[in-house]
């Protein structure tokens, strides 16, 4: 037996602090009213940090900070300047990214192998590519001189941390708007670091500033009445909410919600590849992931053969600390998560599915869930309708093409879609037919820059990269 | 393509009676995403094997080198010293296994054998004695089939494969009819196969597709098949004499097929990848890539094999540097 030896990365690239503050007009600064919470390594229950709580005062303090910074720094700088400190900071991204992995790893306990080869690859590429519209923007096609929307308040969520916030940050500064992020509760800690990279690149203050803390400080900072525009990553749920909240006033508003996403595979597929296709599309950081290709659609005739090569793949991952270089799935973020997953899978098990996962063992410390998958599930069961946001795959079977299409489509959901055949003229037709705001061809879970991410209905509205992600930021 | 599905279908034997049924067969075989399979390969060409891992495999891989040198120039002398090596791999240790096998052009294989086996020519039990850790003997490899185009009669194809095998070698490394393959006459190419096999006698039969010339990953698993159908015992990636040699996707997709066609028949096919694969880090990565696709029933010499020559001195500077924790210079290892 071929056993790899432990190959954990180190640690010892990232310095903690025992305690952060907030980062307001350009500094880290104490919340007026000095509460904290801490945030753990969900690997291993252990304390990272204490976090600062950010209170309405302190909102109030971050959005007056990015008011000023846009009224007299960022918003008139020409865009070949704005430009300058964007590259800067990619570049910064990019020297510091193992630093950024770790502490990425540590803190949302995703496994370092992505951390390092996805996520922070991305971040960077996100911050050069904004950055290279940033004296473009004559030329996006909103018409000459397009204007900045103002102050952004901009709220992530905990399964990609520092790419959430990549996605927000880039196009919003490309664009000449200031912004206050609030970062998930969980997973505050890169966006802290980030902070510290806008200080080293010499970004004016209050530009970018980065108040921590849970759900009310969000709701503080959605109805805070001088913030022209709010940008939301994260559940339905509160997406519903912070639309409420902000209706009728002008501020603009893009959400990008929840998923439950089709993966379809038809009998002339590659098989391999669409095996690969189908545990990158539900098992890739842990199944969190808001475009997760959580629901599998097999072609009948393949479905026994499919399943057969995808339990066996399955039998390969390799679930455990995520710092470990050779780790293919991490721990489950947070205890509530895991609960949530579990509650779930229980009532997929309750409603008479067929649950399976590999013999894997998993840690005793920390929040874990075996890579799973439910075979005989229909329409019908919770676990093919809700969001599951976890390592749990639901398998239906389909006959036709225009089944797969009417199963594919039958969500409330349309974020994302993967199609697997070798045909092309078929792929064409689905493409044209899936309500989704992306749909991946023989591929799942791409992510570009240059391509815009969004979805249909209760995935949100607007759109996140390319040139169609600028509009979010822009006066048009 | 698993055992489900293939258990279906009618006696696989049977195919290669008809140009019709063998081309539907083929046709019909799953196709490869190219990206996908590079990805694939890619992501476990991450993976970071470290200390006792990194031991155990490079004792593998060791173990698993065809020690080979397939040159205009080669001599008696050269092929005897490259046997001498072969056997006993690094000198100043005696715990190093021997490698897998010495792989020569035929009117290279009568001074190879001296050496392996001695001067009697006493197959096998000579190499034993002399070989010094591991169990086994120094495998005989040699090329035939008109090596490496494979452009000439059948009749001179067995006639070379007859020699190599009379000359003492117990493994044939032939090329299969890329002209026939790329035309889509696999009749052709199945027949010249199943001639081949029947030549080498006792002789293990590996079947060099040279994927190099058959452009695509499609091609590289419709070949793979047509080989094994025939009666290869291996398939073996590459001659080394064009330039794409062997890589990670291409094994991949070539290990994905053993693992399809041992699920399908039950009989076990080996895989080599041969050319190009220069330093541990590479072959480790090749180790990885059969333990995450077809698992541990490959990670064998018998069944899994490393066409290479540069590859062993890198192997044995990466063993010394784990066991007495220094890198010695290339002077310390032998070169030939």
């Amino acid at each position: 037996m071929f056993e790899y030896a432990p190959a954990p990365e180190s640690r010892s690239v990232v310095q903690l602090q025992p305690a952060y503050g907030l980062f307001v007009g350009g500094e880290f600064v104490d919340p007026t009213d000095g509460d904290s919470f801490t945030s753990i390594n969900p690997a291993s229950e252990e304390v990272l940090a204490e976090i600062a709580l950010g209170g309405v005062g302190d909102v109030d303090r971050a959005v007056r900070a990015a008011r000023t910074a846009y009224d007299r720094v960022w918003g008139p700088m020409p865009g070949r300047d704005r430009a300058k400190y964007l590259f800067r900071i990619a570049r910064l991204i990019q020297e510091r990214s193992r630093e950024l992995a770790v502490l990425e790893s540590l803190d949302n306990g995703k496994p370092i192998r992505e951390s390092r080869d996805v996520d922070l690859p991305l971040v960077a590429a996100h911050f050069f590519y904004h950055a290279g519209w940033a004296d473009k923007l004559d030329h996006a096609g909103f018409g000459p001189g397009p204007r900045p929307l103002g102050v952004a308040a901009q709220i992530i969520p905990w399964n990609f941390p520092l790419l959430m916030l990549a996605w927000k940050i880039a196009p919003a500064l490309a664009t000449g708007n200031t912004v206050v992020l609030k970062p998930a509760e969980t997973t505050s800690l890169t966006a802290l670091l980030f902070a510290e990279i806008c200080q080293q690149a010499d970004l004016p203050a209050g530009v970018v500033n980065i108040v921590t803390g849970a759900g009310e400080t969000g709701r503080a900072l959605v109805e805070h009445p001088d913030v022209d525009k709010v940008a939301f990553t994260g559940s339905t749920e509160v997406g519903k909410a912070i639309a409420r909240a902000v209706a009728g006033t002008d501020t603009k508003l893009t959400l990008e919600l929840g998923g439950k996403a089709a993966n379809i595979v038809f009998d002339d597929a590659p098989v391999d590849q669409a095996v690969e296709g189908i545990v990158n599309g539900i098992f890739f950081n842990q199944g969190h992931v808001c475009c997760a290709g959580s629901r599998l659609l097999l072609q009948e005739s393949v479905a026994d053969e499919v399943l057969a090569s995808l339990k066996r793949r399955m039998a390969q991952l390799r679930v455990g600390d995520p710092l470990d270089k050779n780790t293919d799935i991490g721990a489950i973020n947070s205890a509530a998560q895991l609960a949530r997953i579990s509650e779930l899978a229980d009532a997929g098990t309750a409603e008479g599915t067929q649950r399976w996962s590999p013999p894997c063992e998993l840690p005793d410390r920390g929040f874990w869930f075996a890579p799973t998958i439910f075979t005989g599930v229909t329409q019908a069961h919770r676990i093919a309708r809700e969001e599951i946001f976890g390592p749990v795959l639901s398998v239906l079977t389909f006959r036709t093409p225009a089944e797969a299409v009417e199963k594919a489509n039958n969500t409330p959901y349309g974020l994302s879609a993967g199609v697997w055949t070798e045909k092309g003229s078929r792929m064409l037709w689905l493409a044209d037919r899936l309500r989704a705001g992306v749909v991946w061809a023989n591929t799942f879970n791409k992510f570009d820059p240059t391509a815009p991410f969004g979805g249909y209905q209760e995935s949100g509205y607007g759109r996140e990269g390319g040139r169609h992600g600028l509009e979010a930021y822009l006066n048009v | 393509m698993t055992a489900t599905a293939m258990s279906a279908r009618p006696d696989l034997t049977e195919l290669g009676r008809s140009e019709t049924a063998l081309r539907g067969f083929l046709h019909g075989l799953p196709g490869v995403d190219q990206v996908g399979a590079e990805q694939r390969a890619a992501q476990l060409g991450t993976r970071s094997i470290k200390a006792t891992a990194k031991a155990w495999a490079i004792d593998l891989a060791i173990r698993m080198v065809d020690l080979t040198t397939l040159e205009g120039a080669d001599t008696p002398g050269k092929v005897r010293a490259l046997a001498a090596k072969a056997l006993r791999p690094d000198p100043a240790d005696p715990s190093c296994p021997h490698v897998g096998a010495v792989c020569v052009y035929p009117s290279m294989v009568p001074y190879v054998a001296e050496v392996l086996r001695g001067p009697a020519g006493g197959a096998g039990s000579a190499g034993a004695e002399a070989a010094p850790a591991g169990a086994g003997v120094v495998h005989l490899a040699s090329v035939a089939t008109a090596f490496p185009a494979g452009q000439a009669p059948l009749e001179v194809k067995l006639a070379d494969t007859r020699a190599a095998v009379a000359a003492g070698a117990d493994e044939i490394d032939m090329v299969i009819n890329r002209s026939a393959f790329l035309t889509g006459r696999y009749q052709e190419v199945y027949d010249e196969v199943v001639a081949i096999r029947e030549a080498c006698g006792p002789a293990h039969l590996k079947v060099i597709l040279e994927t190099g010339e058959l452009s695509t990953y499609d091609n590289v698993r419709r070949a793979s098949w047509l080989a094994m159908l025939a009666g290869a015992d291996f398939i073996k990636t590459s001659t080394g004499k064009v330039p794409a040699a062997a890589t990670p996707p291409v094994t991949l997709v070539m290990l994905e097929a053993v693992r399809d066609f041992r699920a399908a028949t039950g009989r076990q096919v080996g895989v080599k990848p041969a050319g190009g694969i220069k330093t541990t880090k590479d072959a480790i990565k090749y180790l990885v890539l059969v333990n995450e696709t077809v698992g541990a029933d490959w990670l064998d010499p018998d069944w899994f094999r490393f066409g290479a020559s540069s590859l062993l001195n890198d192997l044995l500077m990466q063993r010394t540097k784990l066991t007495t924790g220094d890198y010695a210079g290339p002077d310390y290892f032998t070169r030939d």
